[in-house]
Order: C-alpha cells, then sequence, then structure tokens
C-alpha cells in the first residue's frame, strides 16, 4: 500500500501564483522519503494540501488509500504533521500543547497522558513539561513539534525542516530518533535544506523546482549518476602551480589548498599515487560538498536552464 | 509498532470538549483580563447611571431605575463579553498559527465552530454572573421566568460568540478586530434599550429601533427578570433565533471555502 499518492497535483494562489504545476508522487508505505527543492519550489505547498492548510486547484491526494476529497477526516487521522515554523501557543505549557493535541485527536486523557509522557521523555522534554512554550529554546521547540505530531501515532510522519536552526548535537539526536521511528514502522517524509541530513536518513528521494517533480528515484540511484567528486587537499608544501594530467583536474584554491576533481571511474587510491609521484604531500582531506548536495545543484541548475529554452 | 495499526477511530466529543476545555481555560488563566474589568465596568454604571443620577428619573414600567437598568447591562456583558473571547481567541490562534493544531486534526467544521462558540457562551455566562452579583449589591432583583432568562442569556451569548468568530475569520490585522466592537456593537448595545424604555422615544425613532437586533435581547432579558418588555416575547426568540441559524449557516460555509485559514 502506498502511504501517499498525488496525481497531477495543481495549486494556483489567489495572488495568480501557480505553485504546483501537475505534481505526480508516490510514497510507499514505510519508506523514508526525502522531499526537496530550493526555496519557494512548492514543498511546503505540497504539504500544505496534505494536511488540509492549503486548498488544491485540483489534482488527487491520497493517503493510505483514502482519498481527501472522499474522506478528510479518516485521512487526516493517518497523518502527523511537524511543520516548519512554530505553531503552537506561547502561553500554554508543553504538556497542555502535546495533550489537548491528543484530544484534537479524540485520545481519552489517559492515554493521552500515558503517550505524552513516553514522547516527552523519549524526546528529552519530560522536565520542561510544566514550562511555558515561548520559554523553550530553538530546539526545545522543534522536539515538541516532533513529541505533538506523534501522541495519535501517526502512520505517516511529515516533517517541514525539522532540524531549522538546532545545533548540531539536538540534530543528530532528532536522526536517530527519527531512523528509530521509520524502522518501527512509521512512513516519513522529510523536507530539509541540510542534504547531508536527507542522504544520511533518506532510501527514496523527490526533487521538486518550480512546481514540478524534476526527480523522483531511490537515494543509491541519484547518488550513482554522480560522475565525478570534488576534494580539498590541504598542502604540506605550497605550490605555485596545479599538476596537470588527463586523469584528474586539479585547481589551486591558494598554495597550499588543492581542489581535486575526481572522476568515478577513477579510486581515491590512484589519486595518491598520482601526487606522491609528484611528491606532493597531502596533510588531510575532504569533500568540497555534500554528494547530494552536487547533485541537487547540478539538477535545479539543469532545471533552470531548460526553463530558459522553454522561453526562447 | 505504529504503521500496521489502524488508525484511530478518534471521538469528535473528545475533540470538541478538547477545543471547549482549551477556550475556557484561555480566558479563566488571564481572569484579570477577562473578567475582572467588565464586572468593574458595570459596577461603575450601577454607581453613576443607577445610584447618581436614576433617583432623579423616577420610576420605569413601575420598577426603579436602578432594578430597570440592571438587566440591561448584565445582557450588555455578556454580549461584549461572548464576542470578545470569540474573535480575540480565533484571531490570536489564526496570529501565533496554533489554528492549525485544530485545522490538521479530523475535527468536522461544526464542531471547531462550536467549540469556539461554547467558549465565548462560557465566558458571557461567567461574566454574566459576575456582573449580576455586583447588581445585586445596588438593587433587588426577583427573577420573574428563569426559563426566559436562561434561555436568552444562553442564546444571546451563541448569537454574538458566532458573530465574533465570523469577525475573527475576516480579520488579517488587530485593527480588524476591534472595528465591529467599536463602531457597530457598542453603539447598538447603548442603543438597544439597556438604559431606556422605547415607550420613551418619538415614534419614528420608536420603529427605527425595532431594527437593533440588540433591543429584541435586552427585552426578552428584561422580562425574564422583571416581567416587563417594550416587545413580544415570541417576536424577541424569533428574532434571536433567526440571526441564529443565519450566522451559524455562514460560519459553517466559511469554513467549508476555508475563509481566512486556508490559503
Amino acid at each position: 500500500m502506498n502511504a501517499l499518492e498525488l496525481r497531477a497535483l495543481t495549486k494556483i494562489y489567489g495572488n495568480g501564483k501557480q505553485a504546483l504545476a501537475g505534481v505526480d508522487l508516490t510514497v510507499g508505505e514505510g519508506e523514508f522519503f526525502a522531499l526537496l527543492g530550493p526555496n519557494g519550489a512548492g514543498k511546503s505547498t505540497i504539504i500544505g494540501v496534505v494536511t488540509s492548510l492549503v486548498t488544491k486547484t485540483s489534482g488527487q491526494v491520497r493517503i493510505f488509500d483514502t482519498d481527501i476529497d472522499a474522506n478528510f477526516a479518516r485521512a487526516k487521522s493517518y497523518l502527523g504533521v511537524v511543520p516548519q515554523e512554530f505553531n503552537f501557543s506561547q502561553f500554554e505549557t508543553v504538556w497542555e500543547i502535546v495533550t489537548n493535541q491528543a484530544g484534537f485527536y479524540g485520545l481519552e486523557p489517559r492515554l493521552a497522558a500515558v503517550r505524552a509522557e513516553k514522547y516527552l521523555r523519549q524526546l528529552d522534554l519530560w522536565d520542561q513539561r510544566q514550562d511555558r512554550s515561548r520559554t523553550l529554546s530553538g530546539g526545545m521547540k522543534r522536539r515538541l513539534m516532533i513529541a505533538r505530531a506523534l501522541l495519535h501515532q501517526p502512520r505517516l510522519l511529515i516533517l517541514d525542516e525539522p532540524t531549522a536552526g538546532v545545533d548540531i548535537e539536538v540534530r543528530r539526536s532528532m536522526w536517530d530518533f527519527l531512523a528509530d521511528l521509520n524502522r518501527e514502522g512509521t512512513t516519513v517524509i522529510l523536507t530539509t535544506h541540510y542534504l547531508e541530513e536527507a542522504e544520511r536518513l533518506c532510501r527514496n528521494i523527490a526533487i521538486i523546482d518550480d512546481g514540478r517533480i524534476i526527480e523522483n528515484t531511490s537515494m543509491k540511484d541519484l547518488l550513482a549518476t554522480l560522475h565525478t567528486e570534488t576534494f580539498v587537499l590541504d598542502l604540506a608544501d605550497p605550490l605555485t602551480t596545479p599538476p596537470h594530467t588527463a586523469e584528474f583536474q586539479f585547481s589551486l584554491l591558494d598554495s597550499t589548498t588543492l581542489e581535486a576533481r575526481v572522476n568515478r571511474m577513477r579510486s581515491i587510491n590512484q589519486l595518491f599515487e598520482f601526487l606522491s609521484q609528484r611528491e606532493i604531500r597531502v596533510l588531510s582531506m575532504r569533500n568540497k560538498s555534500n554528494r547530494l548536495e552536487e547533485l541537487f545543484v547540478n539538477l535545479v541548475q539543469e532545471n533552470g536552464q531548460l526553463k530558459v529554452l522553454d522561453h526562447v | 509498532m505504529k504503521a500496521n495499526l489502524p488508525a484511530p477511530a478518534g471521538s469528535h466529543w473528545m475533540a470538541f470538549a478538547t477545543i471547549v476545555n482549551k477556550e475556557v481555560n484561555r480566558f479563566m488563566r488571564i481572569w484579570l483580563q477577562t473578567i475582572l474589568p467588565p464586572a468593574i465596568t458595570m459596577a461603575l454604571y450601577f454607581v453613576i447611571f443607577g445610584n447618581l443620577i436614576g433617583p432623579r428619573i423616577g420610576k420605569m414600567h413601575g420598577f426603579n431605575y436602578m432594578q430597570y437598568i440592571a438587566p440591561g447591562i448584565i445582557m450588555m456583558a455578556v454580549i461584549t463579553n461572548a464576542y470578545a473571547n470569540v474573535v480575540s481567541s480565533l484571531f490570536g490562534a489564526k496570529f501565533q498559527r496554533h489554528i492549525e493544531e485544530i485545522l490538521v486534526a479530523p475535527i468536522p467544521d461544526i464542531l471547531i465552530v462550536g467549540g469556539f462558540v461554547a467558549g465565548g457562551v462560557a465566558r458571557g455566562i461567567i461574566v454574566g454572573a459576575a456582573v449580576t452579583l455586583v447588581a445585586l449589591f445596588f438593587t433587588d432583583l426577583q427573577v420573574h421566568s428563569y426559563a426566559v432568562t436562561i434561555s436568552v442569556v444562553i442564546l444571546t451569548a451563541v448569537l454574538f460568540s458566532l458573530a465574533g468568530y465570523i469577525n475573527a475569520l475576516f480579520a488579517k490585522k488587530f485593527d480588524d478586530i476591534s472595528i465591529v466592537p467599536t463602531f457597530i456593537l457598542t453603539p447598538l448595545t447603548y442603543l438597544g434599550g439597556v438604559f431606556y424604555s422605547i415607550d420613551l422615544l418619538p415614534e419614528f425613532w420608536q420603529r427605527v429601533s425595532l431594527g437593533n437586533p440588540i433591543l429584541y435581547m435586552v427585552n426578552a432579558f428584561r422580562y425574564g427578570v422583571l416581567g416587563v418588555s417594550d416587545i413580544d416575547l415570541t417576536t424577541a426568540f424569533a428574532v434571536i433565533l433567526l440571526f441564529i441559524v443565519a450566522l451559524f449557516g455562514i460560519s459553517l460555509e466559511l469554513m467549508r471555502r476555508g475563509t481566512g485559514l486556508r490559503s
């Protein structure tokens, strides 16, 4: 069964802006799915339509085989959402926020209390349960929104940039939590600007740009399409000119920092062998950018060029 | 653990009760802003209009002026507080975006409207009761008909809670939630027979006053308390119910369209 199916989904806002231009997307049950795209591409509009906060112009949305036009209440009951912006009352306590949400989904107070304790403990918010939400740190607020979304134990959890603005330690603990949740069976759809996050967590990916899906495949297949990787090497001794060879492409960022583009046909061993032969000693090495980031930029740029060609 | 479980069937009653509970908690948490000020304001009305000016006016429909205006002042508190509660709560929820908590949940529109309205009715009744207690410091009030008194208070609070709900749906900024109370609600209330009987007005202005819906509520309530009214009771109930049905229908249609809540 599919957790989410979008068919020919369009959205034109009142000001005439077309946010979605016929989106087709399928997310299978149990997937950890990344929905990526530049700002304004349509990610949040898709989430808005699925969660009923945005009214679609046309198209079909099915959540676990339930059409939102036929039975939105049932479809909504399958869904948990963690929005991009904080959207809880600043005057309510953490406890009130999560137990009220349970009530909105029809949970009895006793069950709501049990689950509230479970998720607040899991997300390290138990000690803050009587604190007013406005006193929480940014990371705590993000975790509160995750706890709140889980109270009715949704089969599909949609997170819109859940780790935006949180420090790396909290971000990693949230990654572990979400990975566990997915392992236990919850389908997770994630939008994020941290492409490392998507690469690490998600097995399948769709990239949206200008209201259209421009890539929809498995993370493994997508990364396999990356023909070259770029590394930055810190050198022990300065160079005046970069080495020349047909096997690798080099450029000097400064006298002791060398950038090397390595074709997938070549190995890193071959790169170091080449450098050793020229007595270039390397102190350290790192990827210039995340692999997914490189692909993402390429795809969005290609889509931009296609749009320009469309208009010629 | 989760994915193979069916989605919770949910209980609409629980969802409704949660909205009501949240609404009541909201105004009780800030009772210094929501309950106390209207009681003090109405006490001032009793002091100025009842104690100081009233004895110079004399009897009205057989009651002293303080007794005559007490039902109107209580009703004025119910009207303004029921309206203010819903308009400020719903607009605040839109402004802080926590209305989304309710909108993403599987709650029928009718229960969302009903939950907010119940919150408005609760505040209207609590403030009405507080003002009644204040009134009892100044005058004796014998209730002529409990059934009429209670039903008019509840129906009037429902009516103005619905009006506040519609106002909040259309409101885009804080100014928009104060325009209607300032320029429409307050004048209509003052001209709705709170402080006088329309028998005192020239015939033309009596006819104009009949176009003011608040006149019907104030007089129906006055009948419930004192047993006297400028308006036929059946007509008053018909007008109140007509307004409730119309405003409820408009609220549901606006919710269906997503006006002010969904983009």
